[in-house]
């Protein structure tokens, strides 16, 4: 990489005039090509890109080892394009933006697609895996010991490759059988306590053995007799083995779970459940494909349909007002210390400074024990006592919150409004003095349209983070108060990401719906989305007029 | 040209592979051969207070059988979700420690696999049992019983009250800032509140013959409309606030500013240095008042490689009296297994809770349980505060969650 920088970047600087059209320092730089020109950093560049491949092939080889073929085909794909890219001469934009591309397609777009696809399925609470993954735990759930059976201790054998158990039955008899063999009695056992040391015919198998082959252990089934009806038996541990029954048998040819006991069938629905002809339904699911419901749920639901105007509206006047406050507030600050006449400036931006050196989260849960209505410092000490319901008053949570995120959000507005003055040049000031202007309308029609200019898609960019400022809400009041009148646990200063997350139910106050939520997290980066590209256009249009 | 680029990325991938057979596949390889010769690996995910009891039984289950047991620290709220998603993806651990009342949804996401205790089902306080039970089978290998209590400061109530009333008229006699210390919250906590609740009876769902709940909310009607009721008037009585929060609560209670505190075994370490004793819950409403029991256990993976050496390890090396009595040294909690509970009941205070404990309900585990929470402590704080009306902010609670369950 280097290499070709070296002599893309020669082009103009070397001794050619910088009049010569840039076709020919092209053609130029296409004859010595890097491969044949053995440079030292031609060198650098081979050991970079080996040391790259090798970490690249260990992830393949270890997706390999664990069977994810999807990690496997995307890393493959990846450093075929890192290698084509850097020993070609033709992607030198590429080069650049190569490593930036690789990590947005794996943590964001990934992501982004991932969370498109969760909201078309119904993931969530019963509906945990896939469709084999549910069969089988159907299956292991509903196998029975037979009641009152007793247990017997249990040796594994091995008779020339197929596993067979041997226990010692009530009366200290032996009993030895397969998968395809009932139990039968073995009259020459050798045994030892209650454990057996030896039958003719077998190998016993020592605990290394059994371990090998733990999964065809667990898996084993011997059948007590010739009449399946008596059950068969099995082990967990190796050790005691007990009778059980299955209650359901899964045809996979029908595609159906039959109840023994009952011979109630039962077929899968498009809901990803087992569901018999009356309607009930097997407890384990999968996840299906649903469509559009998680969508029509969001909006279709009554009792969502209330709630999410209401927390809408709020998200867009938190997200507002927190730009306008943390801008306002800062933009006055910086104006006041960027005046030469303020005494100890360096020492007041210092302190201006330390609400943003505390981070957000942590700075959020101090404010809300600050708040706290009896305990708090603000009403116990600085209002002598007043039982001021701060954050769990409706109306003054809300200001409360805007209050916190002003008290969290103005040093940075300080800081960049600080840096866009300094950097606006004196002159055009001096220039408008001269022209007879006064303070006010210098600011009103200099300063400001250049100070906007610069601080504009910083504020967009404030607009977005703060449209899902989670840690604020989550941390200061949990959403809450919650609304008297709704029945969803929702509360009046919820945003949107904060209902998200109480939807998805990860904290455990409610059943886990990750289809719904992801539902939403995509029409919240839609919202998300237009407000920013309307907001750019305009900046846009701003910058023409300056 | 294009043999230059061609032998370049030729060059560049024979050092890869150079640099790779030396250093990736070899180790990968000796790491499986390694571990098949010694036993396995077992991974169990541990929270903070378990971690050490269950490395020191892992030690004998480890001499004895050769397999090395691999202890993964985790914060206990995050196991739930964790375990439930990584199941199915298969970078779930062997056991995990979990709580009783996962079990519904545990079963439900099919990560959770049936354990065969065997005759070993006598040595358990029945109730554990019961707890880890789903539809007669056993899901998981209870280690302690943990229910909340009457915590009483001896040198401020020498005698333990029978009633609410009582209660509350003894910590007022006892001249301190509370009478009784309940910790609620603005969000309220039914968790604390449910024995008060009980004594009106109304229980949160109802139960079967066998001890197990039915999908059918209980906790409406004649008994829950007066236990509402009875909120309202402890509120405006000041006796009942849901600014006291845990923190706060512990700190008055350890502070000596009242003679009762209704908590469980988790804040005796907080009361060092008092004189205490540990009732039953004062009734409220007249019948008995039965506080929620959770049972803490460890889940086998349904779809663990390592079911044999998993499932032995905890019916043959868990379910010791010596196991169970590390991990009552290090939680507090009374042990699940009988004769360890006996033997750990030598504390005056540990048999305080398991007395009370005898007489408590498990916390429903049933899937409809994750509907219920959300409503009930935010109303029962709203009752208190006055903000609702009590019966018919009751009654909404009790339709709100019927929604939710659909």
């Amino acid at each position: 990489m280097s290499t070709t920088r070296s002599t893309r970047t020669d082009v103009p600087t070397s001794a050619e005039p910088p009049q010569a059209p840039p076709r020919a320092g092209r053609r130029r730089s296409l004859d010595e090509s890097p491969a044949r020109s053995f440079t030292r950093g031609f060198f650098v560049k081979l050991v970079l890109m080996a040391l790259v491949d090798a970490i690249g092939v260990y992830v393949v080889l270890a997706a390999w080892a664990e069977g994810s073929f999807g990690i496997l085909w995307a890393m493959v794909a990846l450093l075929a394009a890192a290698n084509w890219i850097y020993f070609s001469r033709r992607t030198v934009p590429l080069k650049y933006i190569f490593p930036g591309l690789a990590f947005l397609l794996v943590f964001q777009i990934f992501v982004v697609l991932y969370t498109g696809f969760v909201a078309f399925t119904n993931y969530g609470d019963g509906h945990n895996s896939t469709k084999s993954d549910a069969i089988e735990a159907l299956l292991i759930q509903n196998e029975r010991r037979v009641e009152g059976s007793d247990s017997y201790p249990l040796t594994v054998l091995d008779a020339g490759g197929e596993l067979a158990f041997a226990i010692v039955d009530d009366d200290g008899d032996v009993r030895v059988g397969q998968a395809q063999e009932p139990l039968r009695a073995v009259e020459d056992a050798e045994v030892d306590g209650d454990t057996v040391t030896a039958v003719p015919g077998y190998e016993v198998l020592s605990r290394q053995g059994v371990l090998e082959r733990q999964q065809d252990v667990t898996t084993l089934r011997v059948p007590v007799s010739a009449d399946p009806g008596d059950g068969s038996i099995r082990t967990q541990d190796a050790r005691t083995g007990f009778v059980y029954t299955s209650v359901l048998e899964y045809d996979e040819s029908a595609d159906t779970m039959t109840d023994v006991t009952t011979g109630t069938v039962y077929r899968p629905n498009d809901e990803g459940l087992f569901e018999a002809e009356d309607g009930t339904t097997l407890n384990v699911g999968w996840r299906v494909l649903v469509g559009f419901d998680n969508f029509t749920t969001a909006f279709g639901d009554p009792r969502y349909a209330g709630p999410f105007v209401k927390i809408l509206a709020w998200t867009f006047a938190f997200a507002v007002l927190s730009v306008l406050t943390t801008f306002l507030l800062g933009l006055f600050l910086a104006i006041v210390f960027n005046d030469e006449r303020v005494k100890g400036r360096r020492i007041y931006r210092t302190l201006m400074i330390l609400p943003y050196a505390i981070p957000g989260f942590l700075a959020a849960l101090l404010w809300s024990g600050l708040l706290n209505r009896r305990f708090g410092f603000v009403n116990d000490v600085l209002l002598g006592g007043a039982e001021i319901p701060w954050l769990t008053d409706p109306w003054l949570a809300k200001l409360s919150v805007l209050g916190v995120n002003l008290w969290l959000g103005f040093p940075y507005m300080f800081l960049i409004c600080t840096g866009a003055l300094q950097s606006i040049p004196k002159d055009v000031n001096e220039a408008a003095e001269i022209d007879g202007a006064g303070g006010l309308t210098t600011w009103r029609y200099i300063t400001m349209p250049l100070l906007l200019v610069a601080t504009a898609p910083l504020l967009i960019s404030s607009f977005a983070f703060n449209f899902n400022n989670f840690n604020l809400i989550y941390m200061l009041t949990k959403g809450g108060p919650r609304f008297t009148d709704a029945s969803v646990p929702l509360g009046d200063t919820d945003i949107l990401i904060s209902m998200v997350y109480s939807i998805s139910g990860v904290d455990g106050t409610a059943p886990k719906n990750y289809g719904l939520a992801s539902a939403l997290a995509i029409v919240i980066f839609v919202i998300v989305a237009t407000v920013s590209a309307l907001a750019f256009r305009q900046t846009r249009k701003l910058e023409e007029m300056s | 040209m294009r043999r230059s680029i061609t032998l370049a990325a030729a060059l560049g991938l024979s050092l890869t592979l150079a640099a790779c057979s030396g250093g990736a596949e070899t180790p990968a390889e000796e790491e499986t051969t390694s571990a098949a010769a010694d036993g396995g690996t077992l991974t169990v995910w541990v929270d903070e207070t378990r971690q050490a009891a269950v490395e020191a039984a892992a030690a004998d289950f480890e001499a004895e059988t050769g397999t090395t047991v691999e202890t993964v620290l985790k914060n206990f709220d995050d196991i739930r979700a964790d375990f439930l998603a990584q199941v199915p993806t298969g970078e779930g651990p062997d056991i995990t420690v979990g709580a009783h009342d996962w079990l519904g949804e545990m079963t439900s996401g099919g990560v959770v696999a049936p354990i065969e205790l065997g005759d070993k089902v006598d040595e358990f306080e029945p109730v554990a049992i019961e707890a880890f039970t789903q539809d007669g089978q056993v899901y998981g290998l209870p280690y302690a019983v943990e229910n909340i209590a009457l915590i009483r400061n001896t040198a401020l109530a020498p005698a333990a009250p029978a009633t609410w009333d009582e209660a509350v008229a003894a910590g007022q006699a006892a001249g301190t800032q509370y009478p009784i210390l309940i910790q609620m919250g603005e969000e309220g906590d039914p968790y604390t509140m449910y024995p008060l609740q009980t004594s009106f009876g109304a229980p949160v769902f109802t139960q079967n013959e066998d001890g197990s709940y039915a999908a059918e909310l209980a906790l409406g009607g004649a008994g829950g409309e007066a236990f509402a009721q009875w909120l309202a008037a402890q509120g405006a009585a000041k006796v009942l606030d849901p600014t006291i929060s845990y923190d706060i609560a512990v700190e008055a209670f350890k502070n000596g500013q009242s003679p009762f505190i209704v908590g469980g075994p988790w804040m005796i370490e907080s009361f060092e240095g008092l004189e205490l004793a540990v009732d039953p819950i004062p009734s409220a409403g007249g019948q008995p008042a039965q506080p929620f029991v959770g049972v803490p256990g460890f889940y086998v993976n349904a779809q663990s490689d390592n079911a044999l050496l998993a499932n032995d390890f905890l019916v043959n090396f868990m379910a010791t009296e010596e196991a169970q009595l590390a991990l009552y040294e290090a939680g507090n909690r009374p042990p699940a297994l009988i004769a360890a509970a006996d033997a750990a009941s030598a504390d005056p205070i540990t048999a305080g809770f398991r007395e009370v404990g005898s007489d408590a309900v498990p916390m429903p585990s049933i899937p409809e349980m994750g509907s219920v929470w959300a409503f009930w402590g935010v109303t029962e704080a709203n009752i208190v505060k006055g903000a609702v009306e009590p019966v018919a902010g009751w009654q909404k609670m009790v339709a709100d969650i019927q929604g939710a369950i659909g």
